[in-house]
């Protein structure tokens, strides 16, 4: 058992011994088991998420939306099958990730890499992706520099300059004037004010105030009284996911803040089902920015929307379209490569696919190999007694401003 | 543990001191993983890490008494500290090893002072207090610290110039391992030294070391310095060996893990905290390899049978098995 | 009325749901000295109770209160029963994990039997939306939360002053040992106090839903917090809890009025130099 070589240098040694010596079996050479440069049958994608702690449920989402898909389109892409390997890291652990990822290539004889729900693990399993030359989907992680930091990275979700310079420009173009932005105090929500406020500043608006919070915060009177206390047209607020949501949703009804007088503008986790649940009609005309919602009008939605709604009784959310686009890009890559599970390959095939998603349509980037989609804005508005997000705008064909800058 | 038969406190340490099978049987076991089980070297190399970590905290807790929630400062100091040194140029593991540890040292001997003059309740959440204060100033200065993505940049220099990390874990787990034993040693000679005796008076009756005379505010400050130097480098070599550092060294989860390792091993044993390490790191990478979401699950099962069977952890369970068999023999 | 006030009052409120929280922890520290780590699961066991009553079983919010707080008791009094009461003479350590063990456990049923999504609780009307006064907006559950938490401390300390099984309680957390030879069974007080105080806590968890969420990781986040409530106000004593808990929440609100960029760190910072100025708690008796 050659013990001292991994899959991906062991097939070039395979290829060069067995020329000479096996003059006979050349024939055979095809069929000698798992080396990477041939196509194969079996094809295993490493999924590296969050499965256990604070973050389980956005991996819960994205996992459904894996699996929706290859119950959908059957569990062979092409000439091959696609077998699933789970890795838990436990939440924000890069250290864990990178080991996750070096062990499923390397223990496992991983094809691919995929999953990826948040920035510091997304980052170090890069590293693994750029010294292996695997091909890496990222599902959901949406910073910027993730994709510039190994050649063999495509996302299928988002990233956070994308969504929030879009509400930005959007927001000086449809009558605001003055802002106060409030935004939670670490990476993504940094990233978010940052984007937001160049967006909207470009388009003539101008920030009259802003306020970051602490990111484990339960309280948000505080922080929203400071805002109303400054007057603006228009507040902006960025929060991760969880509980912070309704509590800011909550927060801002009883510090008395009219959302017909004082526009409320964020990013798709303000919204989500369980937030609206909680908020009750505190959260009725709040505007948010998101690449899906499980609300959006089309045939092909309502058809994704129910068959996920069928499959896992709870609505799918944008976790679970990332999750759902991103096999989608396994597949369709591993379809015209014929199997190839080459890094090179992949992501050469990878580069400029196009297809039309739950979402909309969408697209990889061929220069950043970063999702091209349309951004929709939407408003929260009573359907039928329920809180919906509703499509009131939207901006196609929206790149990454965030490399643009790189 | 009596001193019945031992001539004198001198010949008592010296009695100590020597080497038994059962340790040296264990680290030619720590060898294994390099023929046995190379696809585990990385994980190895994360167990041998968390060992120096459970180790450093073993110290101050076994064997002065001090309960830290907030250890993971000191790990966290050294992490970043020699994740800047390489991002700012200079890459070479041993030295920055050895530059992290006393970064971490310094902090450990400042807070050292506080530290000394509390027990029970108020110290838990005096260290607690100090670990949470520093993981949100790191976060705070993002510019410094790369904040919630990370610290990014670190590149890592073979060691001695012919050791070059490699995908497989060889060279991690060989650094990490060189870098325990070497540590395991001096706790051990430290341990089995007047100085050691004096600590674990402190930590049974520090009234009664005061009253004769033993200066047991100096001999916390400096076990909780040397402690605080050991998490650095356990820090260290795994920012270098990982070539990544990011606020959850600092953080709470970590405190408690290690605290979890420690207790499960057996603390005041110095081998029961590499014992809780390897047990408690492969229990969660099998739990979390069989079942990604709910191996929490499993590892309260093993956490609570471990209290309720083995009273003193998995170390002082096996010592009472192993004397009750000599008592029967 | 300046904007400050009503701002004050969130707080406040926030404070006491902290109080509803820890109280119950600081007795059964205070009294028998045992680590319960897993208080907080016992809070996210009242959640749950309430989330399930109310959304599946059509109960109206205020008949779950009690329920929360029955469901909540009766776990820790099984709990009580099987592990805790055998370890308190253990050693801290070997509490600590026995109970970390119990979270975990907690935890990873949570995520298995209700998801690990959010849970969300859509309040009585008669408990939404807010009063005005002077001014100033008042949230009626907030006001709820404040009425609740002072009635629960009327009949706590009316307990404890006025009846017999209280002076008993009070004797057991002074001096244990001065009052077992007395001859009251301190076990068998300490059981009831477990329950009652674990019963607190589900009560508390399920008053939280509204105000800050209910997901598996609730058990953990929140220990924290509890932690600090009382040690900061002494073990054993209710009046340190209150008192602790209402100087932590108006600070952490006042802190992030005035001066947000230290936000985060000040109820860390208050709470380690309260710690350290007395270290037996604002009212502790050590």
């Amino acid at each position: 058992m050659q013990r001292s070589l991994g899959g991906f240098a062991g097939s070039a040694l395979a290829l060069r011994f067995g020329v000479p010596l096996l003059a006979v079996p050349l024939l055979l050479l095809p069929l000698l088991g798992a080396s990477a440069a041939y196509a194969q049958d079996t094809v295993k994608v490493g999924l590296i998420m969050s499965y256990s702690g604070q973050f389980a449920d956005t991996a819960t989402q994205m996992d459904n939306g894996i699996k929706l898909y290859m119950k959908q389109n059957g569990d062979s892409a092409g000439k091959v099958k696609i077998e699933l390997i789970r890795k838990d890291t436990g939440g924000i652990a890069p250290d864990v990730a990178k080991r996750l990822a070096q062990e499923v290539i390397v223990r496992d004889h991983a094809d691919l890499l995929g999953g990826f729900v948040l920035t510091p693990n997304a980052l170090a399993a890069a590293d693994v992706s750029a010294e292996a030359k695997k091909f890496m989907v990222v599902m959901n992680a949406a910073t910027s520099i993730i994709t510039t930091k190994s050649p063999y990275i495509a996302r299928t979700s988002v990233t956070t300059p994308q969504l929030n310079h879009t509400l930005g420009a959007w927001a000086a173009k449809n009558g605001i004037k003055k802002i106060y932005t409030m935004v939670s105090d670490y990476g993504p929500g940094i990233d978010a004010e940052t984007w937001f406020q160049k967006g909207f500043k470009d388009g003539g608006g101008e920030i009259i105030g802003s306020v970051r919070f602490p990111v484990a915060n339960p309280d948000f009177s505080a922080f929203v009284q400071r805002a109303k206390d400054s007057n603006p047209d228009a507040i902006y607020i960025w929060v991760p996911g969880g509980a912070q949501p309704a509590a800011i949703g909550k927060a801002l009804a009883e510090r008395g803040i009219d959302t017909s007088e004082t526009k409320i503008l964020g990013q798709d986790a303000l919204t989500a089902e369980t937030a609206l649940k909680s908020m009750g009609d505190a959260a009725l005309g709040i505007i948010t920015v998101a690449y899906y919602d499980y609300n959006l009008n089309t045939p092909m939605n309502k058809d994704f929307a129910k068959a996920y709604d069928g499959e896992f009784h709870r609505n799918p959310d944008f976790f679970a379209v990332g999750g759902y686009d991103g096999m989608h890009l396994i597949y369709g890559t591993l379809q015209k490569t014929g199997g190839k599970t080459d890094g090179d390959a992949l992501v050469a095939a990878a580069k400029g696919m196009a297809w039309e998603s739950p979402r909309g349509p969408m697209s990889i980037d061929p220069a950043t190999r970063d999702v091209v989609q349309t951004v929709h804005i939407f408003k929260v508005e009573k359907v039928g007694g329920e809180l919906r997000n509703v499509e009131i705008d939207k901006v196609p064909n929206v790149k990454d401003p965030g490399h643009m800058t790189q | 543990m009596t001193s019945a038969s031992v001539a004198g406190p001198r010949d008592y340490l010296q009695a100590q001191m020597r080497w038994r099978w059962g340790e040296i049987a264990f680290w030619l076991a720590t060898l294994l993983p390099f023929s046995v089980a190379p696809d585990y070297l990385l994980l190895a190399s994360q167990i041998a890490i968390a060992a120096l970590f459970v180790l450093s905290l073993d110290l101050i807790l076994g064997f002065a008494g001090i309960v830290s929630l907030g250890h993971a400062a000191y790990f966290g100091t050294g992490a970043y500290t020699a994740g800047l040194i390489s991002k700012w140029g200079w890459g070479e593991p041993l030295t920055g090893v050895v530059i992290a540890a006393l970064a971490a040292g310094l902090f450990g001997y400042v807070t050292s002072f506080i530290i000394a003059r509390f027990r029970h309740l108020p110290l838990i959440m005096i260290t607690l207090g100090i670990g949470l204060l520093l993981q949100e100033t790191a976060n705070s200065a993002s510019w410094l610290t790369g904040g919630f993505d990370g610290l990014q940049g670190i590149h890592t220099w073979p060691i001695l110039g012919r050791f070059r990390f490699d995908l497989y874990g060889y060279t991690a787990y060989g650094y990490a391992l060189a870098v325990l034993f070497a540590i395991f040693l001096g706790a051990r000679r430290l341990i089995h030294s007047p100085f050691g005796l004096a600590l674990r008076g402190i930590r049974d009756n520090s009234q009664r070391m005061r009253a004769i005379g033993a200066a047991t505010h100096s001999h916390i400050r400096t076990i909780y310095t040397i402690a605080a130097m050991i998490a650095g480098a356990a820090g260290a070599i795994l920012a270098q060996t990982t070539e990544t550092v990011s606020l959850e060294v600092l953080g709470f989860q970590r405190s408690a893990d290690v605290l979890v390792m420690l207790i499960l091993g057996g603390s005041g044993r110095l081998y029961g905290g590499l014992l809780g390490a390897v047990v408690y790191m492969v229990a969660r990478d099998q739990f979390s390899g069989l079942n990604p979401q709910y191996w929490y699950f499993w590892i309260g099962v093993l956490l609570i049978a471990v209290v309720v069977i083995l009273p003193n952890g998995l170390l002082g369970g096996l010592s009472l098995l192993t004397r009750r068999a000599k008592a029967i023999s | 009325m300046p904007p400050v006030f009503g701002v004050l009052f969130d707080g406040i409120a926030y404070g006491m749901l902290l109080f509803l929280l820890s109280v119950g922890l600081s007795v059964t520290l205070g009294m028998m000295n045992f680590v319960n780590l897993a208080h907080c699961s016992f809070a996210m066991i009242g959640g749950y109770v309430t989330v399930t009553l109310m959304n599946h079983l059509g109960w109206p919010f205020f008949a779950t209160l009690p329920a929360a707080f029955v469901g909540a008791a009766a776990v820790s009094v099984l709990l009580e029963r099987v592990f805790f009461r055998r370890f308190y003479r253990a050693s801290d350590l070997e509490q600590c994990l026995l109970t970390i063990g119990i979270v975990f456990v907690s935890i990873a049923a949570a995520a298995y039997i209700f998801g690990t999504d959010q849970q969300p609780v859509q309040l009585p009307t008669s408990l939404r939306g807010s009063i005005h006064f002077a001014g100033l907006n008042f949230a009626v559950y907030r006001l709820f939360l404040v009425a609740m938490a002072l009635i629960i401390t009327g009949v706590l300390v009316v307990t404890l002053e006025m009846t017999r099984f209280g002076a008993q309680v009070r004797a057991a957390v002074n001096n244990q040992r001065m009052a077992r030879g007395l001859g009251i069974d301190v076990d068998a007080l300490f059981a009831i106090t477990f329950a009652l105080g674990s019963g607190l806590a589900g009560l508390g968890g399920a008053l939280a839903i509204d105000l800050v969420g209910l997901d598996p990781s609730f058990a953990f986040t929140y220990l924290i917090y509890v932690l600090i409530v009382v040690s900061v106000g002494g073990l054993g004593s209710i009046g340190g809890s209150l008192a602790a808990a209402m100087l932590l929440g108006i600070s952490d609100i006042a802190g992030k009025y005035y001066v947000p960029a230290i936000g985060s760190i000040l109820i860390y910072l208050v709470m380690t130099v309260l710690i350290m100025l007395r270290p037996a708690g604002i009212f502790g008796r050590r």
